[in-house]
């Protein structure tokens, strides 16, 4: 069965912001094809009843105790230094050591 | 060649020959660039080396040894870092050209660890691109090479840090594991690689692939120094919001202390059809080794695992499509020239910089996240995700351990599964699963095919229950 069109493969591309040569497109739709097909048996397992699980905390149960209040993720909000501004612009392709200068914003 | 995994390497025997004064840091440094100058042009296990660096590290060891002073945890022990971990003054490539010459301007947190205990850096190591592969085969910079089999992949994501430790280039390495990519290669190396419990190991520094199953951890020649080293890496940090504040324990205290009367699980799901029969053999002889030393060996089900592949592929890529956004050319890394448009500069750089692998994961993770597709594919990939989980949370309550293959076949040939994405896929089929979990599991070296290939035992545990992993680790390499 065929999932995964020529013009899927453009459109998700363009979502992605990758160019694809003509022959990247067809290797692409041939490849999506083959996964997608093998992710199809996800489709065997009744799931109507189950929660999604996005992350591994919601189900940590370290040996022994429940996941208490003290172990949730948010921290007290403090102010701390950051990196220095010179050394992260060092690393830009392109800069006038405050911003980060880019090619002009047009409508596509 | 030969591949040293003599005692006179390991951790231990290191601080004790530096803090008796019977070799300096310095001598042991040299000893080690020189096995990587004549080793690495064949097996293509660093990326990046920087002598001086290093040699600066061990004089510092050096003149703490020379005042008497109490040395550190790891004194003078040569690592190699995986390339996708940031460690300031090297560059971090991950494997990509679109990073290609990056200097980060920061340390991660489990590296910085290392060097706070007196680890010495030899050099970044070689990987499949943004951690995305399990050959190697994907490094932008060429692949690595086993060095038990030249013409064989060393495993991957982190295949150059397994590759190091089975030549004997670093004594131990850290890799990253999002699906097997510590596992895997150790196994393929036959070396000891460790996937902590995810929370276990900040992630700071830790150029992401797929947040939530992306994990470091450590390679080395043993079980013992193997948990020496996750000891010092692991630990909360503020940097990470899903790393643990649970205690770390030493994880070498009961080391020793056998698996006599422990209960261990073997899933009958992993011994089915596509498991290659000299490691079959070699993974029931090693079960019996443990039955014989006194463990209750009881068959389990872990009913859902045919659809962790499927389900790790759609997570994994859906995460990566979001984490790889970032690679834009704007702020770091690789910009395309000559772009009349911020559009037409992204979308150049990006071709430019990504490899194929990387393509067709953003492009897969883009689809299935996309309007129309979101719940047909992600969200009944999470809800699986549950049920994997589930599992595991059922068959602990009867087991301590659960005992798997950690791949289905030794070290396959370089080029061989080049061109078929779902085929390199399946060499992942037993260690996604304890990804998708988030428990904890350790590769160990459980005897070869007959041609010499190394076959690794899959030792898989509880959430935060490293300790009982390394101890049976420990006996099964011992006994």
């Amino acid at each position: 069965m065929e999932r995964v069109s020529l013009d899927d493969v453009r459109r998700v591309a363009e979502l992605a912001h990758l160019e694809l040569t003509s022959d990247e497109e067809s290797r692409m739709r041939r490849d999506l094809n083959a996964i997608l097909d093998y992710v199809a048996q996800l489709g065997e397992l009744d799931t109507s009843r189950v929660e999604p699980m996005a992350q591994v905390s919601e189900v940590l149960i370290p040996p022994g105790e429940p996941l208490s209040e003290k172990q949730s993720v948010l921290r007290e909000d403090q102010i701390r230094p950051c990196l220095d501004r010179s050394l992260v612009m060092a690393s830009a392709p392109d800069t006038d050591s405050v911003f980060f200068k880019v090619p002009k914003v047009i409508e596509r | 060649m030969s591949i040293t995994t003599t005692a006179a390497g390991s951790i231990g025997a290191i601080r004790s020959a530096l803090a008796a004064r019977e070799t300096t840091a310095t001598a042991l440094t040299a000893i080690y660039q020189a096995r990587i100058a004549d080793e690495d042009g064949r097996i293509h296990a660093f990326l990046s080396v920087d002598k001086d660096y290093a040699l600066a590290q061990a004089a510092r060891i050096d003149a703490l040894a020379a005042q008497g002073d109490p040395l550190p945890k790891l004194a003078g022990v040569p690592f190699g870092i995986k390339d996708v971990l940031t460690l300031e003054g090297f560059t971090a490539t991950a494997g990509s050209k679109i990073l290609e010459g990056y200097r980060p301007p920061y340390t991660a947190t489990a590296v910085k660890k290392l060097a706070d205990a007196g680890a010495i850096f030899l050099g970044k190591l070689n990987c499949d691109e943004f951690a995305m592969g399990s050959s190697n085969e994907n490094s932008a910079y060429g692949p690595a090479h086993n060095p038990h089999a030249l013409d064989r992949v060393p495993g991957g994501s982190s295949g150059g840090s397994a590759a190091a430790v089975a030549a004997g280039m670093a004594v131990a390495t850290l890799g990253t594991d999002t699906g097997g990519s510590i596992r895997q290669p150790a196994s393929f190396c036959g070396v000891v690689g460790v996937l902590p419990t995810y929370g276990r190991v900040s992630r700071y520094g830790l150029i992401a692939f797929a947040s939530s199953l992306d994990r470091i951890g450590p390679f080395a020649a043993t079980v013992r120094d193997a948990a020496t080293v996750l000891g010092v890496i692991a630990g909360h940090d503020i940097m990470d919001a899903t790393s643990s504040p649970l205690p770390v324990p030493d994880y070498t205290a009961g080391i020793d202390r056998g698996v006599q009367g422990m209960k261990l699980g073997v899933p009958k799901e992993y011994f089915a059809e596509g498991l290659d029969p000299e490691v079959r053999s070699a993974i029931e002889a090693g079960i019996d080794k443990l039955r014989a030393a006194g463990a209750e060996i009881l068959p389990i089900s872990l009913p859902h695992t045919r659809y962790a592949i499927p389900t790790y592929y759609v997570i994994a890529t859906a995460e990566a499509s979001s984490n790889l956004a970032r690679f834009d050319g704007v702020r770091y890394g690789l910009r395309a020239p000559q772009s009349d448009t911020l559009a037409a500069m992204y979308r150049r750089t990006r071709d430019l910089g990504f490899g194929a692998e990387v393509k067709r994961r953003i492009l897969l993770g883009t689809y299935v996240l996309s309007h129309g597709y979101y719940d047909a594919y992600y969200k009944k990939a999470q809800q699986v995700r549950r049920l994997l989980t589930d599992d595991f949370l059922a068959a602990f309550r009867e087991v301590d351990a659960i005992l798997t293959p950690t791949a289905p076949t030794p070290a396959f040939k370089i080029g061989e599964k080049s061109d078929d994405p779902v085929a390199m896929y399946l060499a992942d089929i037993y260690t996604v699963t304890a990804s998708l979990a988030g428990i904890c599991g350790v590769s160990v070296p459980c005897g070869q095919s007959k041609a010499g290939l190394p076959i690794g035992m899959q030792i898989l545990g509880k959430h935060f229950d490293e300790a009982t992993i390394f101890r049976v680790g420990h006996a099964l390499e011992t006994l």
